[in-house]
This record gives structure tokens, sequence and C-alpha cells, in this order.
């Protein structure tokens, strides 16, 4: 409304115009400011609980907590790099598969194929994680043994491969792969709805110029879907950092911090040594529980603002063009 | 660079829907030649098929040759990819590729496949390119700025110079001017006139007046009604469509008598 409506007093001095309010908008103003600030609360009473329960654990003395006669920082360093590590292998391994799964559905299966397989890859959004624990554990960790076994023989020079290998397959790599095919599915979604949007137009400029199908998405699909691919990326990094119960049940834990993926011992990380030891602990152990899950807090807000950051750069820079 | 195009009674399916039956035409080198007809009449669909641009949607199949110097691009063994190369393609709308710079644009054809080009070579071959496109004295100060930085009719003229860059023998434009103003659009048909001394070009234009200006021969084509294959009725000197045509159809169409 430019004009106010009869009957309604004029326009006030200061030059605003009063817009008619409508109860329809008003409810649902009320319900989106509503629901934007229940999320916030959310968030802040997660950090408050967090953080008011470390305080203890941070400034305990040396040698309370299980595993280490250190402080609460030489408890939570293997932890926290057994976190990051895993879902970092995981992500190695399911970023490249999955763009390649987006890839095939969105560009290059016949569409009575790639339906079905979209559909099989959201199906395996919804297995629960305790059965890939399962999985992990009865099925994945067994028949990886004589991988790893030859794996060390033969390419032991190589830091990550270092031996001896070890002999139940439940090791870093074990858990990195079940993690893999976790986060599998999320980001073959995203990058398939990102990679379907790619503008017809550049793709036929690309073919136009005598382009092949490979060259093609090189030009154009990979350019157009580059953020949509991080967030997706980033996203399923989220998911392979709190997964608890999956690695919980393949992992074999030692608090070490070590590169080397096939032996036993495996830095556990921060999810699933929560779920682990929580029934056990007492008093200052469950500060220290709670701490490392504050630092797990802290890993995954760093992650996404680094992620979000990249995308914002990236989007500025196709719109200044 | 620019050769004869022969059509011989060519048919264009999209599944099982016939889109364009029976067309017969020579397309002499070095000229301009005009594709029109109201929406729907199957001139797009007829001009996709001179580079294979058409196999792109699925379900699309020809029946019938297109020889260009002879050689049928519907033979067996022939590559579509190169096919490309050699019959260039300007779109209905710009279409820069959006992350890359104007003169990467410019060399997007040529690095393809691998092919690698020494830096002199690129630098000569981007100027020459957009010199050829009348693009260069607007765009020489600022070749690393991303190609959709420019104008629509900048854009367009980018997407020209793109398509010489890999020196075809053929330039295909699909309504190169539909999404440009009058100035721009000025700008296309003067370098239309000037790219026929080298190219054989074909256009489909929506514009008459577009079609008598820049083009020598002109094709009408029309369809007898939806779900019906377009077809060609009529195809000669761009002067003979326009004052002297021999059939009645064209005539309505051209004076605006259509429908």
């Amino acid at each position: 409304m430019t004009t106010p409506a009869p009957g309604q007093a004029p326009a006030a001095p200061t030059g605003q115009i009063d817009a008619v309010e409508r109860r329809g908008d008003r409810v649902f103003s009320r319900i989106a400011v509503g629901a934007g600030t229940a999320i916030l609360v959310a968030l802040a009473a997660v950090a408050v609980f967090l953080i008011a329960q470390s305080l203890p654990a941070l400034w305990a003395p040396e040698g309370s907590f299980r595993g280490t006669d250190g402080t609460f920082w030489d408890y939570v360093a293997p932890l926290a790099f057994g976190t990051v590590w895993a879902a970092a292998l995981a992500l190695l391994m399911a970023v490249p598969l999955a763009v390649g799964i987006a890839l095939f559905i969105s560009h290059y299966a016949p569409r009575r194929l790639a339906q079905p397989l979209g559909y099989i890859i959201d199906l395996l959004a919804a297995v629960p994680s305790v059965v890939y624990g399962l999985w992990g554990i009865t099925v994945l960790a067994p028949a990886t043994v004589p991988l790893y076994e030859w794996l060390a023989e033969n390419a032991g020079w190589f830091p990550l491969f270092a031996g001896p290998a070890s002999g139940t397959g439940r090791t870093v790599l074990t858990v990195a792969i079940v993690l893999a095919v976790m986060v599998l599915p999320i980001i073959t979604a995203l990058c398939r709805e990102v990679f379907v949007q790619t503008p017809t137009l550049h793709q036929e400029a690309a073919y136009a110029l005598g382009a092949t199908w490979w060259e093609m998405v090189r030009m154009t699909v990979f350019p157009y879907a580059r953020s949509g691919i991080i967030s997706a990326s980033m996203l399923g990094l989220g998911r392979a950092l709190g997964e608890t119960m999956a690695v919980a049940m393949v992992l074999s834990p030692s608090a070490i911090i070590s590169f080397a993926v096939i032996q036993s011992e495996n830095p556990s990380t921060i999810a699933a040594n929560i779920a682990l030891n929580f029934p056990e602990s007492a008093g200052i152990q469950v500060n220290a529980l709670i701490a490392t899950g504050l630092v797990l807090f802290v890993i995954t807000l760093v992650v996404n603002s680094v992620a979000r950051w990249i995308v914002s750069r990236h989007e500025r820079s196709l719109e200044s063009r | 660079m620019s050769k004869r195009i022969e059509v011989r009674d060519l048919n264009v399916y999209y599944g099982s829907f016939k889109a364009v039956e029976d067309v017969t035409l020579t397309i002499e080198p070095r000229s301009v030649t005009a594709f029109i007809g109201p929406s729907g009449c199957g001139k797009s669909t007829f001009l996709r098929t001179l580079n294979r641009m058409h196999e792109v949607i699925p379900g699309a199949r020809v029946e019938g040759e297109v020889l260009v110097d002879g050689n049928n691009l519907y033979g067996k063994g022939v590559d579509p990819v190169l096919v490309r190369r050699q019959v260039g393609m300007v779109f209905q709308r710009p279409n820069p590729f959006p992350t890359m710079s104007i003169a990467d644009n410019v060399l997007a054809g040529v690095k393809l496949n691998n092919r690698r080009i020494a830096k002199s070579d690129a630098e000569a071959l981007v100027e020459t390119s957009l010199r050829g496109a009348n693009l260069w004295n607007e765009v020489k100060d600022r070749l690393d700025r991303p190609g959709s930085s420019l104008s629509g009719g900048q854009q367009q003229r980018l997407c020209i110079a793109r398509a010489i860059a890999v020196e075809p023998e053929v330039i295909l434009m699909d309504e190169p001017c539909s999404a440009l103003d009058p100035i721009s659009t000025l700008a296309i048909e003067d370098l239309i006139e000037e790219l026929k001394t080298e190219y054989t070009i074909v256009i489909v234009t929506h514009n008459m007046q577009q079609a008598s200006r820049v083009s020598d021969k002109t094709a009408f084509f029309n369809i007898a009604g939806t779900g019906k294959p377009g077809k060609l009725i009529e195809y000669d000197e761009t002067a003979t469509i326009f004052s002297n045509p021999s059939v009645k159809a064209t005539e309505d169409y051209v004076s605006g008598k259509f429908g």
C-alpha cells in the first residue's frame, strides 16, 4: 500500500507509510520468528550445558583421566585426532564415489535406470547406524584382514599402510569404509540435485564446440556445481564426525595418535568414546566426557564455518562476474 | 574454409514423433541461408541436425543424409564430436561459460581434446577471433574478466568469437538476435555480412526483416497443424521469397497474413 486506505489516519509526519497489516501475515511472521528463535535457543542451551559441565574437567589435576596421566588436553588429543582422521578418510573415499554416482544418475544413465538407482541411494540413508556397525564388525572387518595383510607386506613402506596388520580387521580404515558408505547417500543426493540444474545452454555450448561427454562435464557441470559439491561434502563430513554407534562397534580403540590405518592400535573418536565409557564413569570422568563433547562441538562448528566461507566466497566471485 | 551442404530426404524424429519430414536442399558455400517459419515448424530442429546437436536430446534420431562437401555426417563411424568441430553453432541466448574469462571462453573449443597451444599462439588466436567477431576493441583491456561481465550483445559476439576460433567450415545460428536489443542485433547482422566471406552461414530467425537483410537464400518451413511434422515449403533466393514466392503459404507468411 502506498496510500493510506480511506478512513485511516494520514501518514505519520516522519514520512513513514503505514502498511495495512493482515492477520494471516502477522500470524505467519510470528511463527517464522518463533521458529528461528527456537533453533538459536536450542543451540545456546546445548552450548551452555557443554561449557558449564566441561569446566571442572578442564581444570582437573593431572592423572584424573582414563588412559592417561596427563591433563585433559592429553586425554582429548588422540580422540580429537581419531575423530577428524576417520572422518577425513571416509570423506576421501566417499566424495569421488558420490560425485561419480551423482553424475551417472544425472547425466549418463537412461532414465529408467537412473530413478531406481536414486531411490536405492536414498534407501542407504535410511539404514540405522547400528546396522552399519553390525555389518562392519561381522562382514567387513573379517573380509578386510587378507587385504590388510597384503597391504602391510607390499605397501608397508608407505607410512599409512605400515604393518603389522591387524588380525581382526577392526581398524580405523575399516571404520572409515563404514563411514564412507554411511555418508555416501547424502553427498550423492545433494550432488545429483545440483548437477541436474546445470543450465542446458552451457552444456550445449560445450557440445557445439566439439566437446566430448567428459569434457562437457568438466567445462560446465563441475564449475557450476562446485559450491554444491563442497556443501554436500561438508554435510557428509558433519555426519561422519558425529557418528557414534558404527565406530564404537567396529573400532578397537587405544589412546594413541597414529596415521597408520591398518594396525591393531587405533585412535578412537570422541563420539564413540563417550558412548563406550559413559556407563562406567562417575564424577570428574563424566565432566571429562562432556568436555570431549564440547571439543567435538567446536570441531564441527569450525568445519562448517570454513565450508560456509568457501561456498560464499565462490558465490560472490560468481556474482561479481 | 567453407563448404557446401547437401541435405537429402531428411526426416527427424523425437521418439516416435516425426518432427521434420522429407527435407531436401543444398546450401551454397560462402553464403547466408535463412530458415524462417512459424514456431514449432521444425526449423531449429532441422538446423541442429546439420551438426548432430539434436543427438543431445534423448530419443532424437535422423533418417536421410547430410553431406558436407560430399561426406555424410550420418555415415558409419562418423564421430559427432568431430562433426561439431567442423560445424559450429551459436545459440538463441548468449551462453559464454560463466566461470571462464573472456580469453578462456574464446579458447574453450581450441583447448578441447587435450590440445595444447603455446601462449603466444593463444594470444594471437584470441585477438584474431575477437577481431573477427567485432569485439576486440571493446574487450581488449579486460580479457581476464569473466565473459558474463559483458552486455548481452557483447556476450553473443563472444560466443561467435568462440565458435570461429576453432575454424569451422560452417556456422549455424539459432535465432542469434532474439534476446538482443536492436543496436546489438545490428552489430550481429553486420558481423554476419563479414563472416560470410569466409564461412557458410545458416541462420534461423523469426524476424523476417532480418532474413531479408542478411540472407542470400531463404527456406520457408511450415506445419499443417499441431502434431504434424514440419516440412520445407519453399526454398529460393531471398529476393524471390520476399517479393514473388511461388507458394501461397509463403506469401501469406512473409506478408504477415499468416493464420
